[in-house]
């Protein structure tokens, strides 16, 4: 009786097992087929953001490699990457091409702030997922609000909080002064510096902002001097960057140096300002700087080599965008392969929000790790010193995981 | 009942049914096609007729688009009540940049109006009116909701749907409004204007008032496109609005046939889908695709659609 009861369980159980299945994999998302994932992207081919086109040939480049390479889960990726060139209107008509008539299980890597904004609200309310969407902007991790959404980069406030944690670890008494461009971007910044200091805000002795449209920042520069600040914060796009390394150097204040890492990069920035006036210089980085030489030996970094010779033959190595592009779309796969069998959008989402991680162009010791609360994929970071001729690591890695 | 008004009735009966034949997003492409007939009509108005270049009227689209979000984020109104402010707000900003540009003639109008062109983006994102506009990050709309539930074709009336017909009652009325302006009086006195303007004035036109006047209206139509192009989208941001668009626009102007109502229709369908169909053709140089299709255009209709279909209505083959 016992047995035949046990038994009679069993086969109910394995039955309702069958039918859940069954009845999950019938949901699967448009686009889904046995051998095929149809995914979608926009990106600024043409217009006034199009050197960023390099990351969706990155994109490309690395499905072709998925696919050469038995797909995922037996199922081939079908890319579908179209021109938006940066406007908003063309960036609906072609999202909603890509899911309404396309059919695509989902939109993957869209870049740029407005463009992704102007698709925000639709894609949430068709739920369809919009995965790793490149844009610095804190809004992209919004769980509650916007459960369809998820950005990848470490956001401004992310960074701001760890210059923060860094000033109040080695100089706890720091004067700082503020430098920020009038903006989201540059306010996302300051927030995230006051969210570090967190009590200790007035540390903060003065911040002073500057417009795109001004000629220079120099009145800024020495106001910020006159305040008295010790240590500098300066979030500043390239051009202004350079100008206040240079006007710091002029005037002989050698602040303690936050630089953000919207304006690092060697050779727009540091060599320009001069190279011997930052040396000293903090930042922050994330990914490998692939004209970084201590990346050379590196594991991770030379797979991606082999990928980047062998996929995109005709790339140049230094640019920085092919990686970026290269570990959005690793990351994506993780996700697809995770979901398995069952690519039902809701799963899609799921698994998006249960990762954890490493990319191989990614440094050392940072994740990629998510949860149903946490939609901020990368939040780690490690800081950097400009020696004069490159910026070399140093520290522990900064952020909350 | 005579074969004009049978013609009526067809054509009529077609637009009613037509968003029900196709799927949401190619509705959805058809509106953006009428705002932006509706935009190139308004340049059309000015330069077809008027003789006046603007490269400048991506502006006026903007500050249309803008005026009605703005309504309609903040002071809660419903997108159909924006179009007649938008429209008004783009009068006085036509007047207010027309009457200046009286002593500006051809290519320093063009230049003039594409500087206004270039400016736009730019203040858009000014600091002190970021509280109404959103700054970079613009302004998310809420579509106009469907009043009623209908179904046609297995098709339901949804939002989309619902906007076509709004979009092609305020797109009939302001191409009845402007075929029957051109065709009479003040349409005369637009054309003695563009083509002798001494003559013009010695007939009694005051030219001031007219000019300006021609450049309010064009204005104003433009603008209520770009209060319909933001509620079809349902977003505005300064990106939305770079020169590119007003040069667009002049490009629809030309290619429909400058000087006409109804080509507007026809320049709005290239400005529309020829990028699209370029796209297809290169992923790698859209645009040089888009260039080579112009150019082939202008050659083989160096008067637009409509130069093109008069001539073949008359049977000329010269």
């Amino acid at each position: 009786m016992k047995i035949k009861f046990a038994l009679a369980s069993v086969a109910v159980g394995a039955a309702l097992a069958l039918s859940s299945t069954a009845a999950l994999a019938a949901k699967n998302a448009p686009g889904v087929t046995d051998t095929e994932i149809k995914i979608g992207n926009h990106m600024p081919y043409s217009g006034p953001a199009s050197a960023y086109g390099a990351i969706g040939q990155a994109f490309t480049a690395y499905f072709k490699y998925v696919n050469d390479n038995g797909g995922v889960n037996g199922r081939k990726i079908n890319f579908i990457s179209l021109d938006d060139g940066y406007s908003p209107p063309k960036t609906v008509e072609q999202v909603r091409k890509m899911v309404e008539q396309e059919k695509v299980a989902l939109i993957f890597g869209g870049l740029g702030t407005p463009t992704n904004s102007a698709v925000h609200k639709y894609l949430n309310s068709k739920k369809v997922p919009m995965l790793f969407v490149q844009t610095g902007a804190t809004k992209w991790g919004d769980p509650k609000g916007h459960p369809w959404t998820m950005g990848w980069q470490p956001n401004y406030q992310a960074e701001g909080k760890i210059y923060a944690s860094h000033i109040l670890e080695t100089n706890p008494n720091a004067k700082i002064g503020v430098l920020y461009q009038n903006d989201d971007y540059g306010k996302d910044y300051l927030k995230g510096l006051e969210d570090g200091l967190g009590a200790k805000k007035s540390m903060i002795v003065a911040a002073a902002s500057y417009e795109t449209s001004d000629p220079s920042i120099d009145n800024q520069m020495v106001a910020l001097k006159a305040a008295g600040a010790n240590t500098f914060f300066n979030v500043t796009t390239p051009k202004f960057a350079a100008q206040a390394i240079k006007k710091a150097a002029e005037m002989g204040w050698k602040p303690t140096h936050y630089l953000n890492s919207v304006s690092s990069s060697a050779g727009s920035v540091m060599i320009p300002a001069g190279a011997e006036n930052c040396i000293g210089c903090i930042t922050s980085a994330y990914l490998m700087d692939p004209t970084d030489p201590q990346w050379e030996s590196n594991k991770g970094f030379q797979e991606y080599k082999a990928w980047l010779a062998k996929y995109m033959p005709d790339a140049n190595i230094k640019n920085n965008l092919y990686v970026t592009g290269y570990a959005h779309a690793i990351t994506m796969m993780q996700v697809l392969k995770q979901a398995g069998n069952d690519l039902s959008r809701a799963n899609i989402m799921k698994q998006a929000a249960n990762l954890d991680m490493e990319v191989g162009v990614l440094m050392p010791g940072i994740k990629v790790k998510t949860s149903p609360t946490d939609f901020y994929p990368v939040e780690n970071k490690q800081l950097a010193r400009w020696t004069g001729k490159s910026w070399e690591l140093f520290g522990p890695i900064y952020g909350p995981k | 009942m005579n074969l004009r008004s049978i013609h009526t009735l067809w054509i009529a009966a077609v637009l009613v049914v037509l968003p029900f034949l196709f799927e949401d997003f190619t509705v959805f492409q058809i509106n953006l096609m009428l705002v932006y007939a509706i935009a190139v009509l308004g340049l059309n108005v000015l330069t077809g007729y008027g003789g006046q270049i603007s490269l400048g009227h991506g502006a006026f689209y903007a500050i249309g688009a803008y005026t009605a979000a703005v309504l309609m984020e903040h002071a809660q109104m419903s997108a159909y009540m924006t179009l007649p402010i938008a429209g008004l707000i783009s009068l006085v900003a036509g007047i207010l940049v027309g009457f200046p540009a009286l002593r500006l003639a051809g290519h320093y109008l063009a230049l003039a109006t594409f500087a206004l062109a270039m400016a736009i983006p730019q203040l858009l994102k000014y600091d002190s009116f970021e509280h109404y506009t959103g700054g970079v990050q613009g302004l998310v709309l809420m579509k106009p909701e469907v009043p009623f539930e209908f179904e046609l074709f297995g098709q339901e009336l949804n939002d989309d749907r619902w906007l076509y017909y709004f979009i092609l009652l305020v797109g009939t009325f302001i191409f009845w409004v402007c075929s029957n302006l051109m065709k009479g009086r003040i349409g005369r006195a637009i054309m003695a204007i563009r083509e002798q303007p001494i003559a013009a004035g010695a007939l009694g036109i005051n030219l001031a008032a007219v000019k300006t006047m021609t450049f309010g209206l064009s204005a104003a139509i433009t603008g209520i496109a770009g209060a319909l192009g933001a509620v079809t989208v349902a977003y505005v941001a300064p990106d939305s609005f770079l020169a590119f668009l007003s040069i667009s626009i002049l490009v629809g102007a030309v290619v429909g046939g400058l000087g006409t109502i109804w080509g507007a229709l026809f320049g709005a369908a290239f400005i529309q889908f020829i990028p699209n169909v370029a796209d297809e053709i290169s992923k790698s140089a859209p645009w040089a695709v888009y260039g080579a299709i112009l150019i082939a255009l202008i050659y083989v209709a160096p008067g637009g659609v409509m130069g093109l279909l008069r001539k073949l209505k008359k049977g000329d083959t010269a």
